[in-house]
């Protein structure tokens, strides 16, 4: 090889280090999804008036914050080799205690805290179930999920709206980003947590070790860290999440209701799976998450557009997207090892 | 006698039965006839016990495959879309054909909708066992994708369906026994002799134990794999038709909805390791019923239906926190002291004794 002329043997290393970085079961899903966003809006750009701008994105960014946020949570779960069954009931019940706080004339900002508090706590307590008495965080969060959605039922069966100003400024407020572009307040907090997310798994002690338990958890404390402890906070990561998720929906949607998010957990990890993060724990990235919302989001976004399509082909197209990636996943992976 | 309360606490029954046991107390309290069973002047028994055995038949049914499926390391998450699949197959045909009321197109109706979850099933056997993909992400895809095609069957209405053969497979009688009663037991019989009168329960249990060890002694995991998968789908497709039946509609969004929650509980309570391994048929038998007994004394005993949920995870996790190795040990350590306590000499002897 190092006989080779510079300019082939260049050429040659780079195709060689381009071919490494997308066969790689690190980086590779990641990018495959970044190949397949770009295709699905250029031929949606191809096909459709309108569809090609900033502002589609944009308005992408504004109906799915919430999910980026489940998405962001659910990561840190998938990424230590967990999974997190209930976050969309969790989501139903922080609207719905904001809803039914606010109409008994709380104060908005000790509501939000509040609600960050109680799906925080809920979070420890499915996390302390999964590490202390060993249940599997299948059926432990499979209980919380009833526990939620049952709760829900109990405080208000019928949608509640929401008139408090606060909520209304978040919901109506538009951030103007240029000509017909403009987000919501929720975008910014959603793309604040991502930002955090990512700076808090590649760069501190907690995100290292939660892809250390992902990886191998025996290996991890054998090591020294931290994992027990690591183990349960990534749940409470994740009630942190599903509460503020859910507040951002009642943003949206400025209304509390105990049916809200029936499957919205397997929304989320279909973005997460999507966004190159591997089940099994110990690979994936919070950013390709957060993309992989986009394509879900972007896949409902052509349909609309289609008009001729029904809505059920959405969730015959997810279906087919997650069994691409996790095949592509699993060639990846286990021409690695 | 100490002992043996030891041996029945250490027994992985011992909890899952004694909420059963709870449940029906409860409702006994509540309802001073609760177990009392009549008969109508038509022959049929009625009576909340039997309301628990056929309301709690469908859920039974998938849970028996889902201990399978369970035994071998995997899980099937696809099992409530498969409901919704087979129960909008049959409703389609019987909706299409000129005669549905006919017995033969009724049978046409259910053979049609079992082989197409045959197919399904093999396709999750498929991606398990040949793709070695993790069975929680590879039945996920069907889960996602399956109610995306039971409305393209239904294209996307609610389907009622009249007729007579199909209605008596969710609320029919024979010799007084609810139908779906009779299925359920068939099906958990028949599974129990096929698995523990043959080698087959034995070999499921290796490949879930140790699947590189059971492959090095000569087990074919992928055979064991397809057929525990195959079986699940049609017993799910079986339970899919009754609830089809017992609404005589064929609803793709509603059917079996979080069915495949309740069949891993009954899975789980009854003491199977989600791990794989060692499985116990009879412990799904309670789990099932504990599940169906829980939800009736929800409502025997006053409680707005819509607090079930939570009395479900309330349940859940008494069950797995007292299942839990770590009260195991905290009770062993609690035993064993007691009993060194017991065992100990006085004080004074002990000195003597020196």
């Amino acid at each position: 090889m190092t006989t080779m002329s510079v300019p082939a043997s260049r050429l040659g290393r780079a195709w060689a280090r381009t071919v490494d970085v997308f066969t790689s079961p690190k980086s590779g899903p990641v990018l495959v999804t970044a190949v397949l966003f770009l295709l699905m809006f250029t031929a949606g750009g191809v096909r459709y008036r309108g569809f090609f701008s900033a502002a589609t994105i944009l308005n992408l960014l504004v109906s799915y914050s919430y999910l980026i946020v489940l998405a962001v949570g659910m990561s840190f779960v998938i990424i230590s080799g967990g999974i997190d069954l209930s976050v969309g009931a969790v989501l139903a019940l922080s609207t719905i205690i904001a809803a039914k706080l606010l109409q008994l004339g709380w104060n908005p900002i000790l509501v939000m805290v509040l609600i960050l508090v109680a799906t925080s706590t809920l979070g420890l307590l499915v996390g302390l179930m999964i590490h202390v008495f060993e249940v599997q965080p299948f059926i432990a969060t499979l209980a919380a999920m009833f526990l939620a959605r049952g709760l829900c039922y109990i405080i208000a069966k019928e949608s509640i709206s929401i008139t408090d100003p606060v909520f209304a400024w978040m919901a109506k407020t538009r951030i103007v980003l240029g000509y017909r572009m403009s987000v919501t307040p929720s975008v910014i907090i959603a793309l604040a947590v991502l930002a955090i997310a990512v700076w808090v798994l590649q760069y501190t002690r907690f995100g290292r070790t939660t892809y250390a338990i992902g990886g191998g958890e025996q290996s991890g404390m054998l090591m020294g860290l931290p994992t027990s402890r690591t183990k349960v906070l990534v749940y409470v990561v994740s009630g942190f999440c599903s509460g503020l998720a859910g507040i951002l929906y009642s943003f949206y949607t400025l209304s509390g209701y105990a049916l809200t998010g029936v499957g919205t957990e397997l929304d989320a990890i279909a973005a997460v799976v999507i966004g190159g993060t591997l089940l099994t724990g110990g690979y994936g990235f919070v950013l390709g998450s957060a993309l992989g919302v986009l394509v879900l989001g972007l896949i409902q976004t052509i349909i609309t557009f289609e008009g001729t399509l029904s809505s059920w082909w959405t969730k015959i197209f997810i279906g087919a997207l997650l069994l691409v990636f996790i095949i592509l996943q699993k060639v990846l992976t286990s021409r690695r090892t | 006698m100490k002992n043996a309360v030891g041996r029945a606490v250490a027994h992985r029954l011992f909890w899952p039965l004694v909420m059963l046991v709870v449940l029906l107390a409860i409702n006994v309290v509540a309802v001073p006839g609760f177990l009392s069973i009549t008969v109508n002047n038509e022959g049929h028994l009625f009576g909340s016990v039997i309301d628990i055995l056929r309301n709690g038949a469908p859920t039974l049914m998938i849970a028996v495959g889902m201990t399978l499926v369970i035994a071998t390391r995997g899980i099937d998450l696809s099992v409530g879309s498969l409901c919704a699949i087979a129960g909008a197959m049959a409703c389609s045909i019987i909706l299409g054909s000129p005669t549905p009321n006919a017995v033969g197109t009724v049978t046409v109706a259910v053979l049609v909708a079992l082989a197409l979850a045959l197919v399904l099933g093999l396709w999750n056997g498929f991606l398990v066992s040949v793709l070695g993909i993790q069975p929680i992400i590879a039945t996920l895809i069907l889960m996602t994708a399956g109610r995306g095609i039971a409305m393209l069957i239904t294209e996307g209405q609610i389907l009622t369906v009249q007729s007579d053969p199909f209605k008596f497979l969710g609320s029919g009688f024979i010799v007084g026994i609810p139908v779906a009663t009779i299925v359920a037991a068939v099906i958990l019989a028949l599974v129990a002799l096929l698995t523990r009168r043959t080698a087959l329960g034995l070999l499921i249990e290796s490949v879930g134990i140790n699947p590189e060890a059971s492959r090095q002694a000569g087990v074919r995991a992928r055979g064991l794999l397809f057929t525990v998968y195959a079986l699940s789908a049609v017993l799910a497709a079986i339970a899919g038709l009754i609830l089809t039946s017992n609404q005589t509609a064929a609803d793709a969004n509603n059917t079996g909805l979080f069915i495949e929650l309740d069949a891993i509980l009954a899975v789980v309570i009854g003491g199977t390791s989600l791990n794989g391994g060692r499985y116990s048929l009879t412990g799904t038998l309670v789990g099932a019923l504990v599940i169906q007994t829980l939800v009736t004394t929800v409502y025997t005993v006053g409680i707005p239906p819509i607090a079930t949920m939570v009395f479900k995870a309330a349940v859940v996790t008494a069950v797995c926190l007292l299942q839990s190795p770590t009260t195991a040990a905290a009770f062993a350590r609690w035993r064993t002291r007691s009993a060194s306590r017991a065992a100990a000499p006085r004080p004074g002897e002990a000195v003597v004794s020196r």
